[in-house]
């Protein structure tokens, strides 16, 4: 029973809810804004990368490299605790946001590239032989196409994106960890954190139930 | 004399591989020439040139109805007005039917969706698979994903048709059916550049036949001359092989 009030304390946990719902509030924004500018700048480092010019396609291809071997929490200290020397300086949600978007922005782009490089040049070919402009072919032709590939692994970095906004609890931000760990100060007791960790589960849970299932259904329709 | 569509000195390589050796061809407004040869002599390159599919430099040279076919501005305009059927058909999977000819008419040539479903159900009629026109490419045969191919060209009212052995990827029964809407093209005014190994259409269809060999134009002459009396080496054995396997 002594397990039970420590971890799972009924009062505890009802006090305390209003404040993991703030932050859950505040996770799913830096989520949400996070995810969108990340996959915008995965799709143009993508299209650079394959269609840039030579310089641009090196540029791009180092971007992609660095951004996926610099992990997220050194890159978010760097932004919010070093920039502010050379005058740049961001509110903690912004430089969370930012780091999160570089980062999901460099995977997005190996995604996005991987999904048109599957598309077959035959695709390419017909859309030029009818005159489509380069726009047109890839907007009306070739990412159609690529979404469904693409969609599976997307999801999945999305997810890595939720998730990873727990990390923006060390910039200040009051987010659903951030709030979690206060709110577990103010009690002297863990259970909120076990009701964050429950939280994002339950919000988590259906995403990746959800790849599982495009997966398998892609896999199987596809060949 | 200058051809409708005019190939002067044209040579292409990949990396040092000579693929077509100086091709020199002129085909007339209205003409249907049959490009014949054997695997890798360069018929699909010569024709994917005509377009661009296949770049080339100076001092090589196609000129279509009086341009220039070269990277930049004009080769949209020359792409709009030559169509191409391939082999793999390459129709939008994506798409129905009707969405993939009416695709290139709306976005090239600014038509109203209405404008081109219209001229879709149209084309899709005249190439005999009207009922077909909602239904997605891979639901469809072979010999009718080949004919929506040449609907979607047709969309475009394009000047130069040219094919790339469009029945070669074909059960033998559907061959027909393709080349029965190509025979109904011919002497409709739309120059059309066919690469095939469908001898009986080229001798019944044909203005012209040409044989390549090695990136070379062998020989070339009405299909009589071609078929019957070839005065070539080469083209005597490629013909005797194809014509009694
Ligand atoms: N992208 C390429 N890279 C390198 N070599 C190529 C390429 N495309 C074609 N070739 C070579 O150029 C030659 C001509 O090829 P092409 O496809 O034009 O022949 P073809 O006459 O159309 O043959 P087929 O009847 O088999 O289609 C071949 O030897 C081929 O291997
Ligand atoms: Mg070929």
């Amino acid at each position: 029973m002594e397990l039970i009030d420590t971890f799972f304390n009924a009062e505890v946990l009802r006090r305390s809810f209003p404040m993991l719902v703030k932050g859950l509030w505040v996770t799913i924004k830096l989520g949400l804004v996070s995810i969108i500018a990340g996959l915008a700048l995965g799709l143009a480092l993508a299209l650079l990368r394959l269609y840039g010019k030579r310089p641009v396609q090196f540029v791009t291809s180092v971007y992609i490299d660095i951004f996926r071997s610099l992990p997220l929490l050194v890159l978010l200290i760097i932004i919010y605790y070093a920039l502010p020397f050379v005058g740049i300086r961001m509110s903690g949600f912004w430089s969370a946001m930012c780091a999160l978007t570089m980062v999901s922005g460099a995977y997005s782009a190996e995604i996005f590239r991987a999904g048109i490089q599957a598309i077959p040049k035959g695709q390419f070919e017909a859309s030029q032989a009818l005159g489509l402009n380069y726009r047109q072919m890839m907007f009306d032709v070739v990412l159609p196409q690529a979404v469904k590939i693409v969609i599976p692994p997307l999801t999945n970095n999305s997810i890595n994106v939720i998730k990873d906004t727990a990390l923006a609890s060390v910039v200040a931000i009051p987010d659903l960890l951030k709030q979690a760990t206060q709110a577990q100060a103010l009690a002297a007791n863990p259970s909120p954190l076990i009701g964050a960790a429950i939280i994002y589960i339950l919000f988590l849970w259906p995403l990746v139930a959800a790849v599982s299932r495009m997966e398998r259904h892609f896999g199987a329709g596809e060949h | 004399m200058d051809g409708f569509v005019s190939i002067r000195n044209l040579d292409k390589f990949y990396g040092g591989f000579h693929a077509l050796k100086g091709i020199n061809l002129d085909v007339a407004e209205g003409e249907v020439v049959c490009v014949v040869g054997p695997s890798g002599s360069g018929k699909s390159t010569l024709i994917r040139c005509i377009n661009h599919l296949e770049s080339f430099t100076k001092p090589s040279e196609i000129v279509v109805d009086g341009t220039a076919v070269a990277p930049g501005k004009s080769l949209s305009t020359i792409r709009a007005e030559v169509g191409m059927v391939f082999q793999s058909f390459n129709l939008f999977p994506h798409l129905s039917v009707r969405r993939n000819v009416m695709l290139a008419p709306m976005r090239v040539r600014g038509r109203s969706a209405k404008e081109a479903g219209e001229q879709a159900d149209a084309l899709l009629k005249r190439v005999g698979i009207a009922e077909q026109a909602g239904k997605f490419p891979k639901h469809l045969s072979g010999g009718q994903q080949q004919r929506v191919a040449i609907a979607r060209a047709l969309a475009m009212e394009p000047r130069v048709l040219l094919f790339d052995e469009p029945t070669s990827a074909l059960d033998p029964e559907m061959v027909g059916e393709v080349l029965d809407v190509m025979k109904s093209l011919a002497g409709t005014g739309v120059t059309m550049i066919v690469v095939t190994h469908e001898m009986g259409f080229a001798r019944q269809v044909a203005d012209r036949v040409i044989f390549m060999d090695s990136g070379e134009i062998i020989e070339t002459g009405t299909p009589e001359d071609i078929f019957s009396n070839p005065k070539e080496a080469r083209t005597q054995n490629f013909l005797g092989a194809v014509l009694n396997h």
